[in-house]
């Protein structure tokens, strides 16, 4: 299955349960989304409970926020994240508080999903990564799918839940071909290990866990080492015990992330590191991230503002040369 | 209008398709990448709007090949752009998307929806403020007049009496939604109507777009405040290179198509400005030349070294003008 099949199918199957669901969005209904994610779905389940916004996305916001108030269950799709910018008002001063504010007398069972980071050549307002702003936001529920059985789980879980969810995709990754266990539910908060290893671990999540493994087979090979990845996958609320069992086992600590590096969503792992697995770390912890720049459009310069597999390994087999890996 | 001028709204639109059907076969060939919105169709707005306001400032979209090359920029520097190339506009860094050249008072470019009308309207108001009279001009679509930007920026160059034209290309489709289905009505400029004058004007022939537009620089050159110009227009190609066009009908596209811009403008150059058809066929090969060299132009140049990456996030020495 693709990964935007695994994402309709995870639709699909709520509205099929649930018929609160309803899905909002530019494009979501008669054209089936810009990334094909909610394909099919307006044929089957009609316009009242796919909804086709005008472009207004502070809107489908917060119209999402009402229906949800009203006793439906909302799934608010967001063509990219840069255009979630212009929601962020109705994410974090609503979505994010209403529950709190009112002492818990409402619930918002909703979700907000966007695809995010650098695919190719979009240019600076069309490839940047919010998920550190998100994720620093009390009262939102933060999922980064890199994984095509993931993203089907944690999706169905997200959207049967009664807390807000924001749903992170990656430019990337909609055509990734997975195999989906039907049948085995996931818990969507728990990292997941894509790889054992014994001497360093690797941390991170979207479409950077595949670079990492692309990367792995060529750092293995130069430091002769065994690497451990572990993606994410929760970005709020982290699952910090496998973090911890992984590091007590390598005693090492790559953080590999696509965003700008100041401020980026990696500074959270590694400053826990730094402050919780000092005394079990052999090596300072390395962070690789995305240059401290806008996007720019030419190919070579917009590799170059990003991890990717080389860089990666370039970066990690020399910190592994320089602290003994 | 003049024989000169008729000839050159001509031109530029000839110039314009050629330049936009390049870039389409240099997208298909790899040498263009991103995502790429054409404007075949919509010659006559782009290129009769951009003559009549050739004095004042323009503040556009995402679609804005051919307003850039009608507002002087060179069809070299554009299309090395696309090629991401250095010598491009914006030095390979922007794109099909953003082009930028304020020698040519050209702000983009810009790919949020909606995003640059406030920017448009913070321009009118330095205009203003400087004595200036040209004003400004706000290029959007349909899709554009449903958010809350729109909305606010209606407001403010009304309330302000800024001199702002706010251009409104009606092409009845946001990417796959039709207007229609999204917004009360088929005309957007009934939502301007409560602030401003609004006029309509066919999107599909060039003289009118050109004259619409002059007459309103005109009432913005005399202070009464902005005015808003509806021009109804269609688009031949998908919204992107990766939009497959599929949500319109055969029958929708040769409706559209027979409105060609292109066609009529010859027409009127035949009938009423007695050129034949050897004078026009000059007009086009001269037009598919300056394309040709501009795609060769474009192959040739040199890609932006690796240091280029960080140049430009702030001003060279950051120092400020009172310092
Ligand atoms: C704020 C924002 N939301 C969504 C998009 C994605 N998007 C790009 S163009 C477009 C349609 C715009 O339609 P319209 O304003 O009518 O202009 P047209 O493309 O028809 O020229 C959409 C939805 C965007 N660029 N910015
Ligand atoms: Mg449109």
């Amino acid at each position: 299955m693709l990964y935007r099949e695994a994402l309709n199918k995870a639709l699909d199957e709520t509205m099929a349960v649930d018929d609160t669901i309803v899905v909002l969005g530019e494009d979501v209904g008669r054209y089936g989304g810009s990334y094909r994610v909610t394909e099919g779905l307006y044929a089957k389940y009609g316009e009242k409970r796919l909804i086709d916004t005008p472009i207004a996305e502070l809107s489908i916001v917060g119209n999402a926020v009402g229906m949800a108030i009203g006793g439906l269950r909302p799934v608010a799709e967001i063509m990219t994240a840069n255009f979630a910018l212009l929601a962020f008002d109705q994410i974090i001063n609503h979505m994010s508080k209403y529950h709190y504010m009112s002492a818990g007398k409402i619930t918002l069972p909703m979700v907000v999903r966007f695809p995010q980071g650098v695919s190719k050549q979009l240019a600076a307002q069309h490839s940047e990564s919010y998920e550190q702003m998100l994720s620093a936001v009390p009262g939102l529920k933060v999922l980064a799918a890199s994984d095509v059985n993931y993203a089907y789980h944690a999706l169905k879980h997200a959207v049967m839940s009664d807390d807000p969810f924001v749903f992170i995709e990656h430019e990337l990754l909609y055509n990734k071909k997975g195999e989906v266990d039907l049948k085995t539910p996931l818990d969507p908060f728990k990292a997941r290990i894509v790889k054992e290893g014994s001497d360093v671990t690797i941390v991170s999540y979207l479409k950077m866990v595949d670079d990492v493994m692309a990367a792995v087979p060529k750092i293995e090979e130069a430091l002769g080492c065994s690497c451990e990845v572990v993606d994410l996958c929760s970005l709020n609320p982290v699952d910090y015990d496998t973090l911890k069992a992984s590091i007590e086992k390598t005693s090492r600590l790559v953080m590999v992330e696509e965003e700008h590096k100041t401020g980026g969503y990696g500074a959270q792992i590694v400053s826990w590191a730094a402050e919780k697995m000092f005394y079990t770390l052999d090596a300072a912890p390395l962070r690789i991230a995305g240059a401290d720049v806008p996007i720019p459009y030419n190919r070579t310069l917009e590799l170059l503002s990003i991890p990717t597999p080389d860089s990666i390994a370039e970066q990690i087999i020399d910190w592994g040369r320089r602290n003994d890996v | 209008m003049d024989k000169l001028l008729a000839e050159t709204l001509y031109y530029e639109m000839v110039r314009g398709r050629a330049f936009e059907y390049a870039a389409k076969e240099h997208y298909m060939q790899g040498d263009i990448s991103g995502f790429l919105h054409l404007d075949i169709g919509q010659e006559a707005l782009s290129v009769g709007a951009m003559k009549a306001f050739a004095k004042g400032d323009v503040f556009s979209t995402y679609r804005e090949h051919i307003m850039a090359l009608a507002r002087g920029i060179t069809p070299k520097a554009v299309m090395a752009e696309l090629f991401g190339k250095e010598a491009g506009v914006s030095e390979g860094k922007g794109g099909s998307m953003h082009l930028f050249d304020p020698s040519h008072f050209f702000y983009g470019g810009d790919a949020i929806v909606g995003g640059h009308l406030p920017n448009a309207v913070g321009c009118a108001y330095a205009r203003k403020f400087q004595g200036e009279e040209h004003g400004v001009m706000a290029v959007f679509g349909d899709g554009a007049t449903n958010g809350g930007a729109f909305f606010e920026s209606l407001n403010i160059a009304a309330a302000q009496k800024l001199p702002l034209l706010f251009l409104c290309e009606n092409n009845e489709y946001a990417i796959g939604t039709k207007i229609t289905r999204v917004a009360p009505f088929e005309k957007q400029a009934k939502k301007a109507e409560p602030y401003m004058p609004a006029i309509e004007v066919d999107g599909m022939d060039v003289v009118a777009v050109y004259e619409a537009v002059s007459e309103a620089q005109h009432y913005l050159e005399k202070g009464h405040g902005p005015i808003f110009v509806e021009a109804m227009t269609c688009r031949y190609e998908g919204h992107s290179m990766s939009d497959p066009n599929s949500y319109r009908s055969t029958q929708e596209m040769a409706l559209c198509k027979a409105r060609d811009p292109i066609e009529r403008m010859k027409k009127v150059l035949q009938e009423q400005y007695g050129m034949d058809a050897g004078a026009i066929e000059l007009l086009e090969t001269k037009a598919q030349n300056e394309i040709d060299e501009a795609v060769s132009f474009a192959a040739e140049a040199e890609e932006p070294a690796p240091e280029a990456l960080m140049a430009h996030v702030f001003t060279e020495g950051g120092t400020h003008a009172l310092s």
